[in-house]
């Protein structure tokens, strides 16, 4: 479902098709963090991919109109170059990744007591304090960034005039 | 890939099932031209990333691969709204949102 989903993100033509592909594949990952015991994650995945991002995405999809992109090309020229690179390097990262015998468990997690989102909490604001407080500063110039760059330029004389992509 | 089991899903799956993803990723970054797509496709990799350090969590015993995958996510968000304010600021100044018509820092 995961690499299904990935493959039509890539593959497929229409912006609105590759973005649902992409819901697919992310509701694929979350029920892997599901198996992997990682709740507050599979939630997190949830709310903030496919309920916020990928809502970010469709906007802007809708917003900038690609009814005059459909028929042009939806490759680069040299796409062979850029699959035998990708393929080469993933083919290096696997053969040296998979059967590499990883070391076992070495903490004793399984002692503690609480659920994964009080633990993890607990990590959180104990060990990653700072990391966190870093994290929610680059949030806020993230969205001061993007809204100052999203907006309409002011023309001189009457205020705001409203963006080209938009149809009223 | 010889030694991943066909019974028990080990690490090795994870790791395989994210290299699988962070390649397909890479190869859209690398070969669409629509710079929607291409955000998406950084949305695939970060996501293989998280299912690499979520996997090793749960090998290692401990949730601070969790705690990363948390930050990583964070870190997503922010791109994918810096990126596409400024998509939106590139297609209204040059109506394109192929990326290999944009050649604003080309001399």
């Amino acid at each position: 479902m995961v690499l299904a989903g990935a493959v039509l993100t890539v593959a497929l033509r229409n912006a609105v098709h590759c973005a649902v592909a992409l819901i697919v594949s992310l509701l694929g990952t979350a029920g892997l963090y599901l198996l992997l015991r990682a709740e507050f994650l599979f939630a997190t995945q949830i709310i903030l991919y496919i309920g916020g991002v990928m809502l970010l995405f469709l906007f802007v999809i809708m917003l900038i109109n690609l009814d005059e992109s459909r028929q042009e090309r939806h490759f680069i020229k040299g796409w062979w170059l850029g699959v035998a690179l990708a393929v080469g390097t993933g083919a290096i990262g696997l053969r040296w990744a998979v059967d590499k015998p990883w070391p076992g468990p070495a903490g004793d997690s399984s002692g503690a007591t609480g659920g994964n989102t009080e633990r993890l909490a607990d990590l959180l604001f104990s060990e990653y304090l700072v990391p966190f407080e870093a994290i929610s500063l680059l949030l806020l110039v993230a969205i001061v960034g993007s809204v100052l760059m999203a907006r309409p330029k002011p023309s001189p004389g009457t205020g705001e005039t409203p963006a080209k992509g938009v149809q009223a | 890939m010889t030694g991943l089991s066909l019974t028990t899903i080990g690490l090795g799956h994870y790791l395989a099932l994210s290299a699988a993803l962070m390649l397909i990723g890479t190869v859209g970054v690398l070969t669409r031209r629509n710079v929607v797509v291409i955000l998406m496709s950084v949305e695939l990799i970060l996501n293989a990333v998280n299912i690499n350090l979520i996997a090793f969590s749960k090998h290692l015993g401990q949730l601070h691969g969790q705690v990363f995958a948390i930050f990583v996510i964070a870190v997503a968000v922010a791109e994918a709204a810096v990126g596409l304010g400024i998509l939106i600021a590139l297609y209204r100044n040059k109506g394109t949102v192929n990326a290999d018509e944009v050649d604003l820092l080309k001399w």
